[in-house]
């Protein structure tokens, strides 16, 4: 059945929904596309910010944005000391291909199977004043449940932007997978910009975790899911385009706001892996690449 | 004969005699004995491309459930018997491992393992929406009672379980030994300069993911018959390709023993753990043993044995 009512809807849907994708992505955006390192758990750090944004809201009725941001600086230190970790055990000894994807997967199931452990399989939620919401504008309905995380991702986006843009240590993270020796010709430890790197990569977690228990209820295994949508959406914007990360994302978004208004919800999974390989075989360097 | 050929021949007979007779009368071993044999076999498939080829499949779940998928086919259309579900099954996941091959000719490295991952999800929401088989609420698939002449019909499928392991056992180390699997290991360290020795990379490359889709095919097969009832997140679970690394990880990727060796070890300690304490622990005790091993020993157990005892091959 096709109206341009549901059109129209669709569409803004999927742009509020990509703009949410581009807080997920940003974090894989900088881990795997800046620094090369193939960080298979993103989406399973994005679940654990979305359960501590749970917890501070059931327990003591924090906002979840807020706590998400306030968690931030501590994923920024667990981000430093997995890096450190991976570092000293497999990029040290040239060793990072296969087996620091496998330790990658093997902590993306730890994070999953604690998380079923301590809070069950069970849907979660959260409880915020501009959940349910709705504005009519003609025949466009914008629920403010997504306008608000779309909104809160850009600015997130835009901060990171300017930063890496911007200063001296941003760039070098820019830099750090393009020209290594040319970065400790400038005095700057590459082990280091790597690690405040990831460190920035798994903080943006914590916020996206928050918007995402926004958006929809969650459970521990989700995070598998967006595995597809992360990679899908870095891969297509092209690997060192944090630019072309947007972009990607908010076509992701309209594609699969499409299809499942369309087809039906139930093949909504399928668009971001479908994308994620059409991109691989058909243009590997992505919309922007380099 | 060799002393492989001799421990093989004297496995199946063991096999045959415990399945046959009442010498274990609680079927519980079987249930447990078969799903250690199908991780025996999901391993060793796994390791032909990931171990000797150095292609990471993150999608060895969605290999396993085709082949189960396969069966339910068969079983929904002619009631086929098991002995036709397996090597139809096997044939529909070569066949896609085939595909998978074709994929390396674009992809590399960590693309590739993601895009196994990729596959994994778009076969899984296929299988959501194909009500034949099913959908998302699941099909029904009714086992025999028994079957002559080993009495339970679980004691059948774990006997024809564990001569599939064998045979992919056997597989493996026919392919570790075989000029073919030098040509693996080549492509492993280096695919450039393999291809510029002369070694027919990508052939080589499909007949490794094509045998590998095959077993793992297999192994899916006779999954319905042992559940009874399948549905897309049980038989998609990521546990199957967790184990399907892990395994081969902790036992050692570069001998056909290694993959065996840790499915014997894991899988029998889930199987523990699965009774004694929990599911969720079990699979913990999984992630945590492979990011150990992955860290402190990346040459598995047959490479600790190979350094501490010295000996060589």
């Amino acid at each position: 059945m096709f109206t341009f009512e549901l059109l129209w809807n669709a569409l803004v849907a999927g742009v509020l929904l990509g703009g949410f994708y581009a807080a997920v992505s940003l974090g894989l955006s900088i881990t795997f596309g800046q620094l090369d390192i193939v960080n298979i758990s993103h989406p399973a750090f994005v679940i654990l910010g979305a359960y501590i944004a749970y917890m501070g809201n059931e327990w003591w009725g924090f906002d979840p944005i807020l706590t998400g941001v306030a968690a931030a600086p501590f994923f920024y230190l667990i981000g430093v000391g997995t890096y450190r970790f991976y570092y000293e055990a497999f990029e040290r000894r040239d060793d990072e291909a296969l087996r620091g994807l496998a330790f990658f997967f093997g902590v993306m199931f730890i994070v999953e199977v604690v998380l079923i452990m301590v809070y069950g399989v069970d849907f979660r939620s959260v409880q915020a004043p501009y959940i349910g919401g709705n504005w009519e504008i003609g025949m466009i309905g914008i629920p403010t449940r997504m306008f608000v995380p779309c909104m809160v991702s850009l600015v997130m986006f835009a901060a990171v932007y300017l930063y890496l843009a911007r200063t001296f240590t941003g760039r070098a993270i820019l830099a750090v997978s393009q020209d290594r020796l040319a970065l400790e010709l400038m005095a700057a430890d590459p082990v280091r910009v790597k690690q405040v790197g990831f460190g920035l990569g798994i903080a943006t977690a914590a916020i996206a975790g928050a918007l995402l228990i926004i958006i929809i209820p969650i459970e521990p295994s989700v995070g598998r899911l967006y595995i597809g949508q992360v990679f899908a959406i870095v891969v297509l914007g092209g690997l060192g385009s944090i630019t072309g990360t947007l972009v990607a994302a908010l076509i992701l978004g309209v594609a699969e706001s499409l299809v499942s208004t369309f087809y039906g919800p139930s093949w909504a999974p399928a668009v971001a892996f479908s994308v994620l390989l059409l991109a691989l075989a058909v243009r590997p360097q992505g919309l922007f690449g380099r | 004969m060799t002393r492989f050929w001799i421990g093989a021949v004297a496995v199946i007979a063991a096999g045959l005699l415990l399945a046959m007779t009442d010498i274990i009368a609680n079927s519980f071993w079987f249930f447990a004995a078969y799903v250690v044999l199908q991780y025996v076999v999901l391993a060793t498939a796994w390791n032909i491309m990931g171990g000797y080829m150095g292609y990471v499949n993150f999608g060895s779940a969605g290999f396993f459930a085709i082949g189960a998928y396969t069966a339910i086919v068969m079983y929904n259309l002619i009631k086929a018997p098991l002995l036709v579900m397996i090597p139809l099954s096997g044939v529909v996941c070569g066949l896609m491992g085939l595909g998978m091959g074709y994929l390396t000719l674009r992809l590399r490295g960590v693309y590739f393992a993601i895009g196994t991952l990729a596959l994994a999800v778009v076969l899984e929401t296929l299988m959501v929406n194909w009500d034949y088989v099913g959908g998302a609420t699941g099909a029904y698939v009714i086992r025999p009672r028994e079957m002559e002449p080993f009495g339970d019909y679980v004691k059948f499928l774990t006997f024809v379980m564990l001569v599939l392991a064998v045979i992919a056992v056997a597989a493996a180390r026919w392919v570790e030994r075989a000029k073919f699997g030098r040509g693996l290991h080549a492509i492993r360290d280096d695919e450039l300069a393999a291809e510029c020795a002369g070694i027919p990379t990508l052939r080589l490359k499909l007949i490794a993911t094509t045998l590998s889709g095959f077993l793992m095919g297999v192994a899916g097969a006779p999954f319905p018959l042992y559940v009874g009832f399948v549905e897309p997140v049980s038989a998609f679970n990521l546990a199957y390709a967790v184990n399907a690394i892990a395994m081969p990880m902790i036992g050692g990727t570069t001998m056909w023993a290694g993959p065996v060796i840790g499915a014997l070890l894991l899988g029998t300690a889930q199987q523990i753990a699965n009774v004694t304490i929990s599911s969720e622990l079990n699979l913990l005790i999984v992630g945590l043993v492979l990011v150990l091993f992955v860290t402190l020993a990346p040459e598995g157990i047959v490479g600790l044995v190979r350094k501490y005892f010295g000996r060589g091959r």
